[in-house]
Order: C-alpha cells, then sequence, then structure tokens
C-alpha cells in the first residue's frame, strides 16, 4: 500500500507541475498586462511597476522564481489587490466556497442517489417518469436561472429565507439548493442508469432465488455495484463544487473563492490566476485520488497494491 | 414413490412488442423424491422458462403464468403471494443458473453470500450460520474452507464458483434443486466433477433435482428419468433406459441421433431438418410435424393423445394410434 501511495503521489506532484507549467505560458502568452488599461499610466509608473512584480525579467527567470516560492506554498502578492497575497484571498475565500460545496455536494449526492434508485425501481412508470422529468430539468436549467428564480418565491414573494449573504444557516439554504440541483439531476441519471443494468445481472437473480426481500436484493447487492460510476463523476464534480462557483457566490454575495477565478483573468493578474488554478488543480487530482480509493473500497476485484499473488 | 412437485398444466407466455409468445403451453410432469428429472430440448424449447416459473422468478412483465398448477407439498405455488413465495424460494426449492461467472456478486465475500440464504430462512445467529457455510463448502469439495469464506468470486476459478453457487443453493437442505444448465459453462472435465458432485449431494440429502440441459451426454450419466420438451411441450417423457433405447417420438429419435459418438464413423451425423416453430402463433397440431419424417394428414390438425407405453413412459405421437401402423408405409 506505501508503495502504490508514494508512486501515486510522484504522479499528482508531476502532474500539477505540468499543469503549473501549461497555465504560466499560456497565460503569459495571452495579450495584455496587469498594468494594460483604458487610461494610459505614465511610461516610468508603468516600468516601476512592472520591475516591482518582476513583470520585467525574461519569462523563463520569472517562471523559475513561481517555481521556488510555489514549493514553499508562497503564490504570490496579488497585482490588482493591492497589500493582500494570493494566499490571503484563497485563505478566507476557500473555507465559505468549502461550506457551500461541502453541504451541497451532500445534499446532491443523497437526493440523487435515492432519486436515482426509486426511478430505477419503478422502471418506466409515473414515478421513474416523474422522477427523470426533475432530473432532465436539474440538468437543463442553469444555475443562476434556478438561483433567481429560488429567490423569488422563497425570499421575496414568500420570505423565508434571506435573499442573499452567508452568515446564519438559514442565509445557506437558498445558494445550497440553487446550487445542488445540476449536480443532483447528474446523480440521479446516472444512478438510474447503472441500478438498471445492475438489476439485469445473474446475481440479482440468484439473491431472489435465495428468497431474499426486495429492500435486501437492492441495498446490499445492487447498490454497491450501481455506485461505481456514480463515483467516478463525483470526483470532479466535487473539486469544481468545493472551489466555488462564480456565479452563485456572485448572485448570493458569498464571499467565497469562486469570483476570483473570473476577476484574475480579466484584470490579468497574474499570481492570482496561477494561485487559483493550481489551487483548483491540487483539489481536483486530490478528489480523483480518493475516487481511487473508493473503487478499492467498494469493488474488491479492483485492488490498488499488489497484493501476495493468490 | 413420493411427489414432492407436480407441475400440471402449465401454460406460460411472453407478450413482446411483435405479440404474445407462448413459451411453455402445456407442459405436465411430477417430481419424486430423490430422483433426477432431466428436461431436455433444443433452445427456445421452453426448458427454462418452465424452471423459472416453478419458482416464480420469470419477470413480470413481460412474462405470466397464464395457467396450471405448480403443487409444492399440496400448495398451488402460483396462487401464492410474494412474501410466502420468498419462504419458500431458497429453503424449499433452489436454483443453480447456468453461468457461475456472474451469478455470483462480485462485491460480497463467497461466505456472506452462502450464508444469507440460512439467516434469511432459519433462526441462527451469524455463528452458526458460519459453521453451516463451512459445512457446506466441505460438502462441496472446497479446500480450506475457512479461508475461502472470506474470499470474493473473482478469486475462484469457474468450477470452483460453480461449487459455491451449488453449496448456496444447498444450505437450506431444499427439497427440490432446479438446475439450469449448470454444466454448460464449464468445461468437460469440470463438467464431469461438478456431475459427480451431484450424484454426491443426492446420495447424502437425498434432494430431488430437476436437471435442465440440451446436452444428451450430461443427461446419460446423471438422469433417472427423462423429458423432451419440443416448442413448448414435453413430447415424450419416460425413465433413461426408456429414452436412449427405446424412443418413441420422431423428435427423440432425432435428437439422439444428431447426437455424436465415438464409434461413428465419419460424417454419419444425422441432423433434424428444419427449425422449430414460430411460438406467436404455434401449430394447432403436433409442432413437430413440419419437420417429422413420418408426419401424417392429421398431425397438423390435431395435437396427438398421450400414449402410455409403460408406467413411467409416455408420448405425445400420432404414430402410437393403432390406425397409423397401417396407413403410413415409411414407418420402419
Amino acid at each position: 500500500m506505501s508503495t502504490y501511495l508514494l508512486k501515486r503521489f510522484i504522479a499528482m506532484i508531476i502532474t500539477l507541475w505540468l499543469i503549473v507549467t501549461g497555465t504560466f505560458f499560456l497565460m503569459h502568452s495571452v495579450p495584455g498586462s496587469p498594468f494594460n488599461e483604458e487610461r494610459t499610466t505614465n511610461a516610468a509608473i508603468q516600468k516601476n511597476l512592472e520591475s516591482y512584480y518582476h513583470l520585467d525579467e525574461p519569462l523563463l527567470v520569472q517562471y523559475g522564481n513561481y517555481l521556488k516560492a510555489l514549493v514553499k506554498m508562497d503564490f504570490g502578492p496579488s497585482i490588482k489587490k493591492s497589500s493582500q497575497t494570493v494566499n490571503d484571498l484563497l485563505g478566507r475565500g476557500f473555507p465559505v466556497s468549502f461550506e457551500l460545496g461541502f453541504y451541497t455536494l451532500i445534499l446532491a449526492i443523497l437526493s440523487g442517489i435515492t432519486l436515482g434508485v426509486i426511478a430505477a425501481l419503478r422502471h418506466n412508470g409515473i414515478i421513474d417518469y416523474l422522477a427523470m422529468s426533475i432530473a432532465v430539468l436539474g440538468i437543463s436549467i442553469p444555475n443562476f436561472v434556478m438561483a433567481t428564480f429560488l429567490i423569488e418565491q422563497l425570499a421575496v414573494n414568500f420570505p423565508i429565507f434571506p435573499v442573499a449573504t452567508w452568515s446564519s444557516p438559514s442565509h445557506m439554504v437558498l445558494p445550497i439548493l440553487a446550487l445542488a440541483t445540476g449536480p443532483m439531476a447528474i446523480i440521479a441519471r446516472l444512478t438510474r442508469t447503472s441500478m438498471l443494468e445492475v438489476l439485469t445481472q445473474d446475481y440479482i437473480r440468484t439473491a431472489k432465488a435465495k428468497g431474499l426481500s426486495p429492500v435486501k436484493i437492492v441495498f446490499k447487492h445492487a447498490l454497491r455495484n450501481a455506485l461505481l460510476p456514480v463515483v467516478t463523476v463525483l470526483g470532479s464534480l466535487a473539486a469544481s463544487i468545493l472551489t466555488g462557483t462564480f456565479v452563485i457566490e456572485k448572485i448570493f454575495a458569498i464571499p467565497g473563492m469562486g469570483k476570483y477565478f473570473v476577476d484574475s483573468i480579466n484584470t490579468r493578474d497574474y499570481p492570482v490566476i496561477m494561485g487559483t488554478t493550481v489551487f483548483y488543480s491540487g483539489i481536483l487530482i486530490l478528489m480523483l485520488f480518493l475516487v481511487d480509493l473508493a473503487y478499492g473500497v467498494l469493488d474488491p476485484r479492483i485492488k490498488l497494491h499488489k497484493k501476495e499473488a493468490k | 414413490m413420493e411427489k414432492v412437485l407436480q407441475v400440471k398444466d402449465l401454460h406460460v407466455s411472453f407478450s413482446t412488442y411483435g405479440g404474445e409468445v407462448k413459451a411453455v403451453r402445456g407442459v405436465s410432469f411430477d417430481l419424486y423424491k430423490g430422483e433426477t428429472l432431466a428436461i431436455v430440448g433444443e433452445s427456445g424449447c421452453g426448458k427454462s422458462v418452465t424452471s423459472q416459473s416453478i419458482m416464480k422468478l420469470i419477470p413480470e412483465p413481460p412474462g405470466k403464468i397464464r395457467s396450471g398448477e405448480i403443487l409444492f407439498k399440496d400448495i398451488d405455488l402460483i396462487q401464492l403471494k410474494e412474501p410466502e413465495l420468498r419462504k419458500i424460494r431458497g429453503a424449499n426449492i433452489s436454483m443453480i443458473f447456468q453461468d457461475p461467472m456472474t451469478a455470483l456478486n462480485p462485491t460480497i465475500t463467497v461466505g456472506e453470500q452462502i450464508m444469507e440464504g440460512i439467516i434469511q430462512h432459519e433462526k441462527l445467529t451469524r455463528n452458526q450460520a458460519k459453521r453451516v457455510a463451512l459445512e457446506m463448502l466441505t460438502l462441496v469439495g472446497i479446500p480450506n474452507p475457512e479461508i475461502r469464506l472470506k474470499q470474493y468470486p473473482h478469486q475462484f476459478s469457474g468450477g470452483m464458483r460453480q461449487r459455491i453457487v451449488i453449496a448456496m443453493a444447498l444450505v437450506c437442505r431444499p427439497d427440490v434443486l432446479i438446475a439450469d444448465e449448470p454444466t454448460t459453462a464449464l468445461d468437460v472435465t469440470i463438467q464431469a466433477q461438478i456431475l459427480e458432485l451431484f450424484r454426491d449431494i443426492q446420495k447424502k440429502t437425498g434432494v430431488s433435482i430437476i436437471l435442465i440441459t440440451h446436452d444428451l451426454g450430461v443427461v446419460a450419466q446423471v438422469a433417472d428419468r427423462i423429458a423432451v420438451m419440443y416448442a413448448g411441450r414435453i413430447v415424450e417423457i419416460g425413465t433413461r433406459r426408456e429414452i436412449f433405447y427405446h424412443p418413441q417420438h420422431p423428435y427423440t429419435k432425432g435428437l439422439l441421433q444428431s447426437v455424436p459418438r465415438l464409434d461413428m464413423e465419419k460424417g454419419e451425423l444425422i441432423p433434424i431438418p428444419g427449425t422449430p416453430p414460430d411460438l406467436f402463433s404455434p401449430p394447432v397440431g403436433c409442432a413437430f410435424a413440419a419437420r417429422c419424417p413420418h408426419a401424417m394428414e392429421v398431425c397438423e390438425r390435431v395435437y396427438p393423445l398421450k400414449t402410455q407405453l409403460s408406467t413411467q413412459h409416455h408420448v405425445d405421437c400420432w404414430l402410437q394410434d393403432e390406425r397409423a401402423k397401417n396407413l403410413v408405409p415409411t414407418l420402419v
């Protein structure tokens, strides 16, 4: 197991390095710079600024410096948000985004799997069609539409929940609901398809022939096998939800890290672009690793490490 | 002899987009205690549907048991509701399926899969259930049962898996064991071992076995009685001796002639010409008439009466009729 983990860790570092390199050079190849604005700055000041942020040095030197700092987990200063480092921004934004994302994921997974299982068991019945209609709606309605709809209905017309901001549990309800519908729908559809396939397997018939109750057949024999494809999508889904979403955080005025992704690119805030990308990639790689571990737990045929030969 | 299971005039059909497929059209047979009854026939003749109907395991819909009776200990299984059926499945009647590679759940240990049947039907603690499971594994000839119990199906070979499936089916000491092509997916040496195991287990437990197969070689080895099915009906039934040495139905004769034998010259194999009838609209008369070398006019119009040739041997064929003997010169 430890050799596997070590190998895996090295692979993760290499992946991250490739992403850093790719992003760094792509970012610098895009025209414009942090100081390239409509109002013209004095050439001398511009030059001073550039030298302050080391932007006047050759690209390779900048790249080397960035890597050196990155090893020390230092993402550098933000150019646009003066006197703040990228570490500050992420440190403040990520916990909020993570909290929102975490609850969203839990809601999406629980409701998605439940909906999918019920739909599969009532295959081609009214409940199935109903559940799948909800799922299609969930996939096709963008979350910003969902968000505004929820705000109008549950905050304005019926003032049950606050309209926006992030301070108490009741503030969390609407953004979580808005953010969860999409992933929930995806999980529900996947679970249903996968469950339907598993239910036609021979071992389900064997379980029936043993005289097991339908509840036991579904939860003990079918669900675990049906969850593998669901777990697969969960990795990337979780990474993107946990690191915040621009639109939902903007609508509900949530101080998460989602807005930095978009803002930093618009303003060419190089260190923030790099910081958010590296951070997101790191989380994604970690999630994919967790997914692989989950495979091993769910399916004994998938071995993560070579044990003694049988 | 004591009858453990009686099937009376069973009709099963499946509704499809193309219409209703009448898969089983009036099957009747008795199963005696401790015997092995083989049901043989080509693919699609309704032998699997018959066996799955006994446990009511055919998917409904599209399948439907139209009529008939399946009497087990004087209870008609067809009338039973699901919860009562569940008490019988696995406990009194159990089943072995064709492919041991897919019949076991890949994510649950073999021990758990054997034990869950006992726990379901008998009031045993996990420890007691484990002891029974160990006994079963020893009975079906699996070495190191203690270790094997904790392993997953993928850690077993095909033959070993089939032994597990058999252990699973026998764990509650059922009265009837239905084996649907239990050796088809196995290679010949393993097949011989599994058949040997069946005989052994039957001797030890006295279980009655219904063996579904299309392999006459298997039948010759283990069956006490043989039922030959064609197009959803049993056309001939009798003891192994009667069917192999005195087959009366032209279809049975055809089946036996189409089996390769070691003492045969090359090219001597005689296939049955034609294909089985369309079961969307099965023929009114004898379904085999279209392929039968001795078919008469009456065969296509009226289904033949059952003729009793001995206490065990019955055949559905017009050739048995007194009048046929003068009418058909082709009859050898």
